[in-house]
């Protein structure tokens, strides 16, 4: 009984230490991709290469997700607002969830899925095939000339991607308005734009979905390339970017909406 | 083709490595060991799976760092230079990895263009024409197009080399070159190599366990165990050896040496075999 | 792929995703069509804010002409002091009067701004002279009770 819970609080001690650990080797590895950055400017090709992969690729993904979030949150809205006879308020309720939260927070998570994992199992396999030992000994650097271009790919395309998303959404609520509910265009855009705030809602939106996209970036990257060099390690790697990258995001949302909530 | 690499006075040897140590944690890979390549020559690093000869190559390129000793490349230590030095350096240097590392996400073409698009400011016609030389000496010639994925394990081998000698290089290494090739593409594989290292004038490694092979390619051989050389000479002094080691190596015998078991408890003991039989006694 | 086709679909993304981004700036956002380029303060003292706050409207026959952006209590007068950012395309009267009200019996609480009849117009720092505050709940159904008490208590 006693070496059985002696045994827990051990395990439960490694894995603390484990992902302190990591997190300092990732914090590591950031600065590191962020000083060898250089070249993906240079020769912004690559870098252009890398943005088609994580950001034209997940495209459709993320604004058909846009379009049918929007549309559910236009018929859920209703639904509620309708018992307060507020229905011309919902396209307050559409944008303003979607530009504030679930823009950037649910891109996040289809970017992860869709192209982090895409990027750990690149770089993993790379890593596996020796590719990035070979590349270190024909003195190219791989951090400057694989990790750094597939980084910033994903730090421009998040905020863009998230963009998007809520563009479909809101187009998407747009839709239901119309259509299903009959709410008068007019009303429907007037109320949105005496609600929703520049500054605080859209730009803050947009920081959101920047800091998503480095935090992102990194995970999958420095999960590509720390991964053991097997295909059971990257296969474990990419699962790893995918949850670690959930709910960093989340928990960076909770922390972000903490900081930008208007001060009453 | 083999003769002894006699000591000259004017040549510098090309890589040194002495007394070198090197451990993974605790564990001790290499242990005191001194070797030296002369220029021009082909050598071969000869043991069994797992005795350092990869981490002996990981040395010379600056992969890894002795933890004693001095390993000299091209008259540098390898140990004090910092990154931009160790970069210049291995310029000068071409590797041929175990499995070829080819990058799987560009084509046959892009593979060996891309060191000359990375390190030389050459205009595209002149890279097209440097890269069709270059895979026509491996006669590959009409693989371009293709990408690493579409080719076999010997071609992709082929192309590796091809890949390493572009910018022709000084000194090349080769990490287990005949590892997974049937005979024809080994013996092709192994032609090239000294093919090669003759036309460029370059200074060849080659880490194997392919002793056959080795002794109709290289000037000369080292044979490492257990982090240290055991054996060295010529191509025909190492047919002609009675070392047991050596013999035993080049005449693939199961046991010598190098013991065919791993060093364990007493089989008996293992299968408890000594505690049923106290138990029968009672 | 062709290095060519990529670099289309590249542009095409990075268009369309800043399209996005200008179409929730102009036509979601506020962005442009209430952008107050130049602005004044002036100040109004409340004997009561009741649930006003920072950023609530300031509105002018039923138009919108500036926001609320600080408010305080002055421990001096024991009054509350709320700083009023108006636009300076609107001009006001020096003796205009604010008042905190109600959109509607659950709507939002803004400050309403009456035009005055002085020919001097309120500029930057002044303060509102005219106030009228909150009106609380609790303390209007207190005074009705009390006002009920008493009319029973003389016609006894």
């Amino acid at each position: 009984m006693m070496s059985k819970l002696f045994a827990a609080i051990s395990n439960l001690g490694a894995r603390g230490t484990d992902a302190i650990w990591r997190g300092g080797s990732m914090a590591r590895f950031f600065f590191l991709v962020l000083s060898q950055s250089g070249m993906s400017f240079r020769r912004f090709h690559l870098t252009i290469r890398e943005i088609f992969f994580s950001g034209v690729m997940s495209l459709v993904i993320i604004m058909v997700s846009g379009l049918f979030i929007g549309m559910v949150l236009g018929l859920q809205g209703f639904e509620t607002l309708q018992t307060y006879g507020a229905e011309e308020q919902m396209g307050v309720l559409v944008a303003l969830s979607l530009v504030r939260e679930l823009g950037p927070v649910v891109t996040a998570l289809l970017f992860a899925s869709r192209a982090g994992s895409a990027i750990t199992a690149e770089i993993g396999l790379m890593k596996a095939t020796e590719q990035l030992k070979a590349m270190d000994m024909m003195a190219v650097d791989p951090i400057a000339r694989v990790v750094a271009p597939r980084f910033w790919a994903g730090v421009v395309s998040m905020p863009l991607l998230a963009a998007l998303f809520s563009a479909m959404g809101i187009f998407g609520g747009y839709l239901v308005a119309m259509i299903l509910v009959g709410i008068d265009s007019g009303v429907f855009w007037s109320n949105m734009q005496d609600a929703v705030d520049f500054r605080y809602d859209i730009m803050n939106g947009v920081v959101k979905s920047i800091v998503f996209g480095i935090a992102i970036s990194v995970i999958a990257t420095f999960e590509g390339f720390d991964a053991e060099p097997t295909a059971e390690g990257v296969s474990r790697a990419t699962t790893r970017t995918v949850v670690t990258s959930a709910l960093t995001v989340l928990a960076l949302d909770l922390m972000l909406t903490g900081f930008m909530l208007r001060p009453v | 083709m083999s003769s002894p690499p006699l000591p000259s006075a004017a040549e510098q040897p090309l890589v040194e490595i002495e007394n070198v140590d090197f451990s993974y944690g605790k564990r001790a890979i290499l242990k005191g060991i001194s070797l030296t390549v002369r220029r021009r020559k082909v050598v071969a690093i000869m043991g069994g799976s797992g005795c350092g000869k990869t981490t002996l190559l990981r040395l010379i390129g600056g992969q890894l760092l002795a933890s004693k000793g001095v390993v000299r490349v091209l008259g540098e230590n390898v140990g004090a230079l910092d990154r931009e030095g160790m970069y210049q350096v291995r310029r000068k240097m071409g590797m041929l990895f175990q499995f070829g590392a080819l990058f799987t996400d560009i084509s046959v073409f892009d593979n060996i263009a891309f060191q000359l698009r990375e390190h030389t400011e050459l205009p595209e016609e002149m890279i097209h024409d440097l890269v069709l030389m270059k895979l026509n000496a491996v006669g590959l010639r009409g693989t371009a197009k293709l990408f690493p994925s579409e080719l076999s394990g010997g071609m992709a081998r082929r192309v590796a080399l091809a890949r390493t000698v572009v910018l022709d290089p000084t000194l090349i290494m080769y990490d287990e070159p005949f590892a997974g090739l049937d005979p024809i593409s080994l013996a092709v594989v192994g032609q090239s190599i000294r093919k090669l290292n003759d036309s460029l004038g370059a200074t060849s490694i080659i880490v194997t366990h392919d002793v056959q092979e080795s002794l109709q390619i290289v000037d000369y051989l080292y044979f490492v165990a257990d982090g240290k050389i055991v054996g060295q000479g010529t191509p025909d002094e190492i047919r002609a050896s009675t070392e047991p080691y050596i013999k035993q190596f080049v005449h693939a015998e199961m046991d010598g040496p190098v013991p065919f078991h791993y060093p364990a408890r007493d089989y008996a003991d293992d299968l408890n075999l000594n505690s049923c039989a106290a138990k029968v006694a009672l | 792929m062709e290095r060519k086709t990529m670099d289309f679909w590249v542009g095409l993304f990075m268009l369309l995703g800043f399209a996005a981004l200008l179409m929730l700036a102009l036509r979601v956002g506020n962005f442009g069509a209430n952008r107050v380029e130049s602005t004044y303060a002036v100040e109004a003292r409340f004997e009561n804010i009741g649930n006003l706050k920072a950023k609530a409207p300031v509105k002018s026959a039923g138009v919108l002409v500036g926001r609320v952006t600080e408010i305080h209590f002055d421990n001096a007068k024991f009054q509350a002091v709320a700083t009023l950012t108006l636009d300076k395309k609107y001009n006001f009267p020096k003796d205009s009067s604010a008042s905190i009200l109600t959109s509607g019996l659950l709507g939002e609480v803004y400050i309403g701004l009456d035009a005055g009849g002085d020919e001097k117009n309120l500029a930057g720092g002044d303060t509102i002279k005219i106030t009228q505050s909150a009106v609380v709940l609790e303390k209007l159904i207190g005074q009705f009770l009390f006002s009920k008490a008493s009319d029973g208590a003389e016609k006894k």
